[in-house]
């Protein structure tokens, strides 16, 4: 039973209608609709008057394509969600960071980014804060060790520390410490104005530029109510589109280089640069810098431009379908891939995972089916899953999303409707509002949540990029294998440091 | 395994013949930028705040600031960076001792600090077929110890600087220092931020910056091989 608002991607509510509800009443609610297949989207909280914080869920039916908003306001402590719903364990932990609210009985409550406090009541003195300070897990053993990596990598990485407890090669237990690309971006984007704000929705993750600021974009048009042209939702998801392409093409070029097989990784990696000068073609910069922007689009595709690029692509797909049928029907490829880093589809749900990590273990969740908005709604790509939750199988999602990706990309190009590229945005957000945002980015859900204040300001924008739910599966994933299998099984992910640090 | 030999044979050489043949860059792409009309009395341009976004086109008064597709865009000092004309002089090559040791052969060591990862990305694919950095002798290498110098990337934040610092100290002496992006030359998009960092702290000296947001990779290799003295055709005027 619903005892939150229910509302869809994209889609402005009161923030008054939003329930309010006691503590005890929103811990059930959530523990009760996660129990029932439900996923949490998102679970942060927002200053509320003096000493006092609002907690917001925010939470998905995927199957019906419905969201739910619900919240309760606290003060210094709440008893903790994670006990029963394994999957707010990192939003809980985060709230605590940023509001400093004590979920009591936590089990696990550490810093995740590490810094003070950005999101404290009026009224609330921050606690001492030490940046140095982590409390590692140690499993103590004459015959174990520990391995400590990062943050500085041996190559160019963003920078983690992971810190291993071993028995010889076998990885016991794998503790992820993070937040070292911590850059304040939730701040950020409640105080800079919106010229600005763009630039930081884009560099939120610069290897899903698209992704965010179409979130970005998305909350501030439903807030605004303006609506796109068709013309422009279908550039807007061709440009989304070619960023998973060349994402996928080059985390499945990575894998190949990481088991040693340079063909591979060496034809991959310059398919992955073709759609990066694709998407430079259409919007000035690599990444697709630039191009999304409110309302619609800063560049138009013309007629031209969109024909050349579909020549392109289908020499990509040539060549992609050349490389793969080498890649995935070679037995030491597969041999080498098969069983590495395996999840379950119940460890998935538990963990509340997304994207292509979730799919590889025939979890069928893409906000693109899901929760469709812009040109999805028009032109559906069908979800791409797989059984074994290994590293091949996510490899094999990623094959079958490039497949899909070039599909829609030589379908839509050529077919763009017409219409203005961009529609003028008012100068006012709707006061007292609040709205959900989500994209299918190549990692998975992309998730903007954003409340207005009275005036039409922005009270709160909160970001979830899909690594903050996926990096718990790269740690479940690694115990009982071995430790030189990590680099692998880590590329398997390709998770971002700055998507979750944020 | 023929099949594969075939494969390869059959596909040639991907490698851009660079320096030499300048690859076309498409007519949107966002190079220096200059302003109209150039000149004299006029606002500064300061490539190392510069985002490189369309926005900032259309913020300046009436056409006055546009993109070329000119990539080439490095500076031996901050102060190059900024520019009246849109002209640019040309970074310095190394001299002498330096020049000897790392001319022909440059390992770096890549410290990221407080960035959104596109640098990164970028440097990554230097490494790639395409670009190819390693036929210069330029690579990167898996210890400070075994470091010519670092590259950074990032806004240098409070959760990196100390490792930053330390990698720093550990690369043995002479050593070079290149500040690749907006972010690591001056905080990029983040630099109004408590928890950023505004760039490489003024105790690590910087031997070349590399502005964009972020740089297109022959705008990073651009910029270490004048730094080495391998490309010195003068095409951007006077070295300075
Ligand atoms: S300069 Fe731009 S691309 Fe580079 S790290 Fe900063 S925000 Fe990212």
């Amino acid at each position: 039973m619903r005892v939150g608002l229910g509302l869809r991607n994209r889609r402005a509510v009161p923030w008054p209608a939003v329930p309010c509800l006691a503590v005890q009443e929103f811990r059930r609610a959530v523990i009760d609709a996660t129990g029932a297949g439900g996923r949490v989207v998102s679970l942060f909280g927002l200053p509320d008057g003096p000493r006092e914080t609002r907690l917001v869920a925010i939470l998905a039916d995927d199957a019906r394509g419905e969201l739910d908003a619900l919240s309760a306001r606290v003060s210094l402590g709440y008893p903790a969600l994670t006990p029963e719903c394994p999957q707010t364990h990192l939003f809980e932990r985060e709230i605590a960071e940023q509001c400093g609210v004590v979920p009591e009985g936590h089990p696990w409550l550490k810093p995740v980014r590490r810094h003070p406090p950005d999101h404290l009541p009026p009224g609330v003195a921050p606690r001492p804060f030490d940046r140095e300070a982590y409390p590692f897990f140690r499993i103590a053993g004459d015959e174990l060790h520990e391995v400590g990596v990062g943050p500085v990598h041996a190559g160019v990485i963003e920078p983690g520390h992971f810190r291993f407890q071993a028995h010889g090669e076998e990885v016991l237990f794998l503790e992820i410490v993070l937040g070292y690309q911590h850059r304040g971006v939730e701040r950020l984007l409640e105080s800079e104005p919106a010229a600005r704000g763009v630039l930081i929705a884009e560099s939120i993750a610069g290897d899903s530029v698209i992704g965010h600021v179409e979130a970005w974009c998305g909350a501030l048009e439903a807030l605004a109510r303006v609506r796109k042209s068709p013309r422009a939702q279908a550039v807007r998801g061709c440009a989304l589109e070619l960023e998973r392409l060349a994402s996928h093409l080059g985390d499945v070029g990575a894998i190949a280089g990481d088991i040693a097989y340079a063909p591979a990784a060496a034809t991959l990696g310059r398919l992955r640069g073709e759609c990066l000068n694709l998407l430079m073609l259409l919007s000035g910069n690599r990444f697709g810098r630039g191009l999304v922007r409110p309302g619609g689009v800063a560049f138009d595709v013309p007629d031209d431009m969109a024909a050349a690029s579909v020549a392109r692509l289908e020499r990509v797909r040539a060549e992609f379908d050349r490389a793969a049928d080498d890649f995935f029907a070679n037995d030491s490829v597969q041999g080498r891939l098969d069983g590495v880093g395996v999840l379950t589809a119940s460890g998935c749900a538990d963990l509340g995972l997304v994207g292509p990590t979730a799919r590889a273990c025939a979890v069928p969740r893409d906000v693109r089916t899901d929760h469709p908005w812009g040109v999805y709604r028009y032109a559906h790509i069908p979800t791409a899953t797989a059984q074994a939750g290994d590293a091949s199988a996510r490899a094999v999602v990623r094959q079958l999303e490039i497949i899909r990706s070039l599909e829609f990309l030589i379908e839509q190009l050529p077919a763009l409707p017409r219409g203005a590229p961009r529609a003028a945005l008012p100068d006012r957000l709707a006061p007292d509002e609040l709205t959900v945002a989500l994209v299918e980015g190549w990692r998975g859900e992309i998730a903007h949540v954003v409340v207005t204040d009275a005036t039409g300001g922005i009270r709160r924008w909160k970001v979830t990029d899909p690594s903050f739910h996926n990096w718990s599966a790269l740690a479940a994933a690694m115990p009982g294998g071995a430790i030189s299998d990590f680099p692998l099984c880590n590329k398997s992910f390709n998770l971002s440091y700055a998507g979750h640090d944020l | 395994m023929l099949r594969r030999l075939w494969e390869r044979l059959r596909h040639g050489a991907d490698t851009l013949p660079y320096p030499g043949g300048t690859p076309g860059f498409p007519e949107r792409f966002r190079g220096r930028p200059v302003l109209d009309p150039a000149g004299a009395g006029g606002p500064a341009l300061d490539l190392g705040a510069c985002l490189f976004s369309p926005d900032e086109a259309t913020a300046c008064p009436e056409g006055a600031l546009r993109f070329t597709t000119e990539h080439r865009l490095a500076s031996r000092t901050r102060e190059g960076l900024v520019t009246a004309t849109g002209e640019l002089p040309s970074p310095a090559a190394l001299q002498g001792r330096a020049r000897r040791l790392f001319g022909r052969s440059l390992r770096l060591r890549s410290v990221v600090a407080g960035s959104c990862g596109g640098c990164e990305a970028e440097l990554v694919a230097l490494g790639n077929v395409v670009f190819d950095m390693a036929r210069f002798g330029v690579q990167f290498v898996a210890s400070p110890r075994h470091a010519d110098g670092i590259v950074v990337t990032g806004t240098v934040n409070p959760n990196m600087r100390a490792a930053l610092e330390k990698t720093y100290e550990a690369v043995p002496d002479p050593r070079l220092v290149i500040a690749v992006g907006a972010c690591a030359i001056g905080g990029g998009p983040f630099r109004a931020g408590p928890e950023a960092g505004t760039g490489v702290p003024a105790g690590i000296p910087v031997d070349l910056y590399i502005p964009g947001c972020p740089p297109h990779p022959l705008t990073i290799l651009d910029g270490l091989l004048r730094l080495l003295g391998r490309i010195e055709d003068g095409t951007r005027g006077p070295r300075g």
